[in-house]
């Protein structure tokens, strides 16, 4: 049983670079980075030390990075990196050609605003700007989510129906760098789970020699596109084949979203990560004094599970939908915009407003939350949302 | 070549194949020939070493031609052609 | 030392039927460098002419496995493929010896793909890259890049009542690359194909990160007839615009030195990009090009000088 494995203490990166210790990549190129750095430095060690035998290419830029891990996967190799905010950033260019080569690559991305003003802490404005970059996206809550994740994110990249790269999203400095209780799986278990990596295509094949990267003009390219199209639909399926199939070495369970008490909840609150824990406590607290609260808490961002999040708010009067980050439409939030777009069809749709917050690694308190559960209290009074976006701290 | 559906196109835009531009003939390209004359030619493989197209042909070490189908017609063989016009001449397609 | 008679019993690895201008200097490079190889090769291709023409969807010029990712990202690309050989071949999934090239041009290699040729070149990969320098981006429309010569005439370095052409002195990206200390770094140029070859062969040999600069040029930007290239790759060489030599381990030696070297007026006129330069007016701007050539050629010549003493002295 799960409950009886031994907890081990371990920060979210350290749980993270444990996971892709546990897979051994052929190859690991990377940059360091706030807050991602001690993935890298705890990788480099474990590769001092011969608890890995994975290559390791310290390239001068994470634009460098994804490049040589794109030419690593395409070459028929199992290759990783990982980064935050401004790495993602330029990266960005080389995000859509991992995704247009169809290379399974598993990136741990720590969340953190990008700059300007230069800034180390969490938000989801470096994720949230690469959600058209054809990249699977997995948001985790904790150390614990974040190292589930990862391994998992390997299996789904790697299966011949998706054969897409995934980003395993996490908080920079409140998952990365606080020490958390969490269960590791054993090793062999891991290993046994990812299996041995076999590319479709690679370039060391000397008696059929491919062409990986060629020009495509307008007689091919829409025909490539609706491929990658049908392999993110296709990733919906297999994410929830994986995760039965983890929660069989883990004896924990994943689907597109975390539901919390939210069967016969009339106020909602939907956020990412690790803001949600703050909810919990928020939504147990109104619970115990008879309010019906509750939070749903996305998992993956792409595919966007449109109709499974509208059957799981369908039953909500208010919804708040909470974004750690801005798009300046003026319009409100990316998660916002989807889930709202997501309930057009739907016959029955609850009130939508939405929340920008936690900017550039401002605390979100159990106080911010309760504020937001009260403000929804009303809006369902009134039959109507005072603001359709507010941003939640800031002072005026 | 025929137009495939899109979801029988290899992954990624891979081309699985090697070098099947030999299908394409950039030998229409071309305003001048070169003319190749066996019998002043002293086989050195200049014309060979500096054909921009791979449009010499090389048997045994020897030059036995010219690969009308790729030929661009640039003259550069002509051009650096030790006998000259004896082995190798430009004309007018 | 091969003959061209071997030479041609090696397999092709660039096809005909792709689709670079007639007469242009890329593929010749291409075809004496990987002839060197001999054996498994993986090419990596940054963006530009080379990498378009040879690959039109779904045709392909290239008869060995080949990659292209970006503009600026081959020799990190390529860092990428060698690292995944050094993994598979450890672990004992793969058991041939593979070599590893990687062509850009002067765009690709001088300008926007610097950063991640020094980042390569000073992780010492195993892989040669060789620049096909054509001395401006060529692909888009002969703009000027860094290594465009000065006084040339390009579209973003235009003629005018003001302007004499690109008024900068190009870049040595040969010698910076030698000052990366790697193991093999060496200017090449098609038209000596034998000292290509042996360079070609020496750089694949290296063990490590090995450069060549490989003089190509574009009918089209520089204006002359494509029967010519050869040509003028020889006046470039024998006019020591552009000399032929190699560092080895930081030795450098130069592999050719013309019995008379020519001004370098002989190179410009061949060419109409430099046309306008022999109009009255421009005698300085040509005495200041022939004024940087001869200092190069000096420099290049003490620096084989400082080579040869400490040879004798070790």
């Amino acid at each position: 049983m799960a409950s009886e494995k031994k907890q081990v203490a371990m920060t979210g990166n350290e749980a993270v670079a444990n996971a892709i210790r546990q897979i051994n990549p052929d190859v690991m190129a990377a940059y360091p980075i706030t807050p991602q750095t001690d993935i890298v430095q705890f990788y480099s060690t474990f590769a001092a030390n011969g608890l890995v035998d994975t290559q390791m290419v310290t390239v001068e830029s994470e634009h460098s990075a994804m490049s040589a891990t794109v030419g690593a996967s395409a070459a028929g190799s199992r290759a990783m990196t990982a980064t935050s905010s401004q790495g993602l950033a330029l990266m960005h260019e080389i995000l859509h050609i991992a995704s247009g080569f169809r290379l399974p690559i598993a990136m741990p991305v720590v969340n953190r605003a990008v700059s300007a003003p230069i800034n180390i802490h969490c938000d989801h404005s470096d994720t949230m700007a690469a959600l058209t970059t054809g990249w699977i996206q997995l948001y985790g809550e904790s150390a614990q989510e974040a190292y589930d994740n990862m391994i998992q994110a390997v299996k789904i990249a790697e299966d011949p129906r998706v054969r897409l790269p995934v980003m395993v999203c996490y908080d920079g400095f409140i998952t990365s760098h606080a020490v958390e209780n969490l269960v590791l799986v054993p090793d062999d278990a891991v290993k046994a789970f990812v299996g041995e990596y076999k590319s479709e295509y690679g370039l060391f094949d000397f008696e059929k020699p491919i062409t990986f990267g060629p020009l495509v003009l307008p007689d091919y390219f829409s025909e490539l596109k609706a491929q990658q199209s049908d392999a993110m639909l296709a990733a919906k399926e297999v994410i929830l084949e994986v995760a039965e199939e983890y929660e069989k070495i883990s004896g924990r369970k994943y689907g597109y979203f975390e539901a919390y008490k939210l069967d016969d909840a009339e106020r909602v609150i939907v956020v990412l990560s690790s803001a949600a824990g703050t909810t919990k406590a928020v939504v147990d607290e109104l619970r115990a004094a008879g309010e019906k609260v509750g939070l749903l808490k996305p998992r993956v961002l792409r595919p966007f599970p449109a109709e499974e999040l509208v059957k799981a708010l369908s039953g909500a009067k208010v919804v708040a939908v909470m974004d750690r980050a801005e798009t300046f439409s003026t319009q409100g939030g990316q998660l916002f915009a989807e889930i709202r777009s997501a309930f057009y069809e739907a016959s029955k749709k609850p009130l939508i407003k939405n929340y920008i917050f936690g900017l550039g690694g401002r605390d979100t308190t159990t106080s911010d939350i309760r504020k937001v559960y009260e403000e929804l209290k009303k809006d369902q009074e009134r039959g109507s949302v005072d603001r359709k976006v507010t941003h939640l701290d800031v002072r005026v | 070549m025929t137009m495939k559906g899109y979801k029988d196109l290899p992954e990624g835009g891979v081309i699985p194949e090697k070098g099947n531009s030999v299908l394409y003939k950039t030998g229409e390209w071309r305003s001048m020939r070169p003319v190749w004359h066996s019998e002043g030619c002293v086989h050195c493989l200049m014309c060979w070493v500096f054909c921009p197209d791979s449009s010499i042909k090389v048997e045994d070490g020897k030059m036995v031609g010219i690969d009308y189908d790729h030929c661009k017609g640039c003259g550069i063989c002509a051009r650096e052609c030790p006998r000259k016009e004896k082995a190798l001449q430009m004309v007018k397609e | 030392m091969a003959s061209l008679k071997e030479l041609s019993a090696i397999p092709e690895v660039l096809a005909p039927g792709h689709r670079l201008c007639a007469g242009c200097g890329a593929p010749i490079v291409v075809r004496q460098i990987t002839r060197a190889a001999q054996g498994p090769l993986v090419v990596t291709n940054a963006t530009g002419c080379l990498e378009v023409s040879t690959t039109v969807y779904p045709y392909t010029s290239w008869n060995t496995p080949w990659i292209h990712n970006a503009f600026e990202n081959a020799a990190a690309t390529a860092s990428g493929v060698e690292a995944a050989y050094q993994a598979l071949k450890r672990r004992g999934k793969l058991d041939k010896d593979v070599k590893f090239v990687v062509f850009g041009g002067d765009g690709g290699t001088y300008d926007i793909g610097f950063q991640s040729l020094s980042g390569a070149m000073e992780r010492n990969h195993n892989l040669v890259y060789v620049c096909y320098d054509n001395g401006a981006y060529m692909n888009t429309g002969i703009q000027r890049s860094s290594a465009t010569p000065k006084g040339a005439d390009t579209t973003t370095s235009p003629v005018g009542k003001l302007s004499y052409g690109k008024r900068e002195n190009r870049k040595d990206l040969t010698l910076i690359m030698a000052a990366h200390n790697i193991p093999y770094a060496a200017q090449v140029s098609p038209a000596h194909w034998n000292d290509l070859y042996q360079k070609a062969e020496k750089a694949f040999a290296a063990g490590g990160a090995a450069f060549i600069n490989a003089l190509a040029p574009c009918p089209r930007g520089w204006r002359h007839d494509s029967k010519d290239t050869i040509a003028i790759c020889r006046l470039a060489v024998d006019t020591c615009f552009w000399p032929l030599y190699e560092v080895v381990e930081g030795k450098t030696r130069v592999t050719y030195k013309p019995r008379e070297k020519k001004p370098v007026t002989e190179f410009l006129k061949a060419q109409g990009r430099f046309r306008h330069l022999f109009q009255p007016g421009n005698e300085a701007i040509l005495e200041e090009i022939q004024k940087e050539v001869d200092r190069r050629w000096e420099e290049l010549l003490a620096l084989e000088e400082i080579s040869n003493r400490q040879g004798e002295t070790a």
